[in-house]
């Protein structure tokens, strides 16, 4: 390489809505998102895939939105709020998407888990009744090597009904 | 893992502000909208700017608004495009490109001014930095030789924006602004036939709307095929646009995108249809004509000789679509999506 990352010792400092609560961060400028999340906030359930955009394994949700943690820079992040899979979970409860891809087989080796979870959350909250053609759309920015994919569009069908459950229950704090 | 190499970022609030940022560092720095080309470029060291100019927080270029048509402002993401009714009723082929670019996540991400301006594509560019250096580089970043076609004295990376070739094809126009002032240029002007200076856009200015005429019944269609229904770049775009009275064609545009270093008008094909009828005869003749003008490269996925052939297929969809044609069972099988279920 022409130039070596190591002699950068210039860092930023931002804050964010990270997983529901305020958070200081300060990490070397070059830095992704991605990387932040991983190496300086300790939060490593997003996972590294291709780093280039062609795989999904990094999304988390921008402002409510999946995006590529591996394509947005730290320093775009400041006062923004990102999700990540450490943030589905409330109090010890699992998210409904969470249960329902271990109960369904979704989840394999895993690895592919985090970004279809945290997709999959941004689509049931924007449309709480999708058709299995608008499943499939959504989660088409997510590569599985394992599942073959069918068991993953069955629980996130699955999930519909328990999500919708937990509202009539009033326990909306898990949603 | 592929870390960035290091660049110093600035955020300006206004158009005016990053216009002046950009003058000061005349080709140090860099524009960054949705990052979605210009990181991926980074990190395998083909673009290596030391100032990263963000253009997340100027307003003035998120604004969707009515003109005579529709002015869209380049900062626009591409999921915003394809939400917007407007885009989708007036606009068909210009909706039908966004929706198939890249995939959901990178479409929340991108923008309408970063797929006008992004960069040209080539198998033997987009790799990383040590792939490239093992095999020597090449003309476009760092080496002498075009390895597509060594004996060629410019570079014949590919044009793979989706949006542009469906943007030709409705008379789209762009200002482009820099500190010096600004100016409103033909879309098919803003493109040249050269993989490394494919945009006539200086490097101080600014890309900050797209200007569409209002449509008064134009018809509009883009066909596009890749391998897989999401993720990839296309292989071939083609776009059409047209006007009718009664069945006969009044004015017509056909746009082929992927199979140059710029978005290709076939003109002759589209001369060839003016004051006719869309039979199937007329179709056949404009699609040969269009496909000779076709001249793809050894340097993206898919074999040379079919890719030719394959323009043939799809200008005959496309202009099959515009007469009116039920053309739902070719569009699946190739868009490999289903469109409906996008936004
Ligand atoms: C896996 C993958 C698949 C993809 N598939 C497709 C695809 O199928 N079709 C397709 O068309 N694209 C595809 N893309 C490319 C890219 O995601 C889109 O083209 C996107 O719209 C680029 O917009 P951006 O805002 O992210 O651009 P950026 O990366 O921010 O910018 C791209 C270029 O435009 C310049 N630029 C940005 N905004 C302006 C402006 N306002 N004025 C002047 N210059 C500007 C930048 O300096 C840079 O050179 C893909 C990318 C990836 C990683
Ligand atoms: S067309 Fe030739 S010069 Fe251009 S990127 Fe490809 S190999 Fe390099
Ligand atoms: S790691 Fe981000 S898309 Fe693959
Ligand atoms: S479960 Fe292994 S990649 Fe999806």
């Amino acid at each position: 390489m022409p130039e070596s990352n190591s002699l950068t010792k210039q860092h930023l400092h931002i804050s964010m809505r990270l997983n529901g609560e305020p958070r200081e961060v300060s990490f070397a400028s070059y830095k992704t998102l991605l990387e932040v999340l991983r190496e300086d906030c300790d939060l490593p359930g997003t996972k590294h895939g291709c780093e280039l955009g062609e795989c999904g394994a990094c999304a988390v949700l921008l402002d409510g939105e999946p995006v590529l943690s591996c394509l947005i820079i730290g320093a775009e992040c400041d006062g923004r709020e990102v999700v990540t899979v450490e943030g589905l979970a409330k109090d010890g409860k699992l998210h409904p998407l969470q249960e329902t891809f271990a109960d369904c087989g979704a989840a394999q080796c895993g690895y592919c888990t985090p970004g279809f979870l945290v997709t999959a959350k941004a689509l049931l909250d924007r449309c709480p009744n999708p058709s299995r053609e608008q499943i499939k759309e959504s989660l088409s920015g997510n590569l599985c090597r394992c599942t073959g994919y069918q068991q993953i569009f069955e629980a996130v069908e699955a999930s519909i009904a328990r999500i919708a459950a937990c509202r009539v229950s009033g326990n909306s704090e898990v949603v | 893992m592929m870390r960035l190499p290091h660049f110093t970022y600035r955020a300006p609030k206004s158009v005016a502000e990053a216009a002046s940022m950009l003058a000061s560092g005349p080709g140090e720095a860099m524009l960054i909208a949705g990052g979605t080309d210009v990181l991926p470029n980074m990190k395998r060291r083909q673009q290596t700017p030391k100032t990263l100019i963000g253009l997340r927080n100027i307003s003035e270029l998120q604004t969707l608004t009515n003109g005579d048509g529709l002015c869209i402002g380049a900062g626009v993401t591409l999921t915003a495009l394809v939400r917007d009714a407007r885009v989708r009723i007036h606009y068909p082929g210009l909706w039908q490109a966004v929706a198939q670019i890249a995939t959901p996540h990178l479409r929340n991400m991108g923008t309408l001014g970063g797929n006008i301006c992004l960069d040209t594509r080539c198998n033997y560019y987009d790799q990383n930095y040590e792939w490239r250096k093992a095999i020597d580089f090449c003309m476009k970043k760092d080496g002498q030789t075009c390895w597509v076609a060594t004996s060629s004295p410019k570079c014949l990376a590919v044009s793979s924006t989706d949006s542009a070739p469906a943007l030709l094809a409705l008379d789209a126009r762009v200002r482009l602004v820099s500190a010096g002032g600004a100016r409103e240029v033909a879309i098919a002007d803003l493109y040249q036939n050269d993989g490394i200076n494919y945009l006539t856009r200086r490097p101080d200015e600014i890309l900050t709307t797209v200007v569409l005429p209002d449509p008064k019944g134009r018809k509009s269609c883009y066909w596009k095929l890749r391998r897989r229904g999401s993720f990839d770049f296309p292989v071939l775009g083609v776009a059409a646009s047209a006007r009718f009275e009664g069945d006969t064609v009044v004015n017509i545009n056909i746009v082929l995108g992927a199979v140059a270093s710029r978005p290709l008008l076939a003109s002759k094909a589209a001369a060839a249809l003016l004051g006719h009828r869309l039979t199937d005869e007329n179709i056949a003749t404009a699609a040969g004509i269009a496909s000779d003008a076709a001249k793809p490269m050894d340097n993206t996925d898919f074999t040379l000789g079919w890719r030719k052939r394959v323009v043939r297929e799809f200008v005959t969809l496309a202009l099959r679509d515009l007469r009116g044609d039920d053309v739902r069972a070719e569009r699946y099988r190739y868009a490999l999506q289903s469109l409906e279920a996008v936004g």
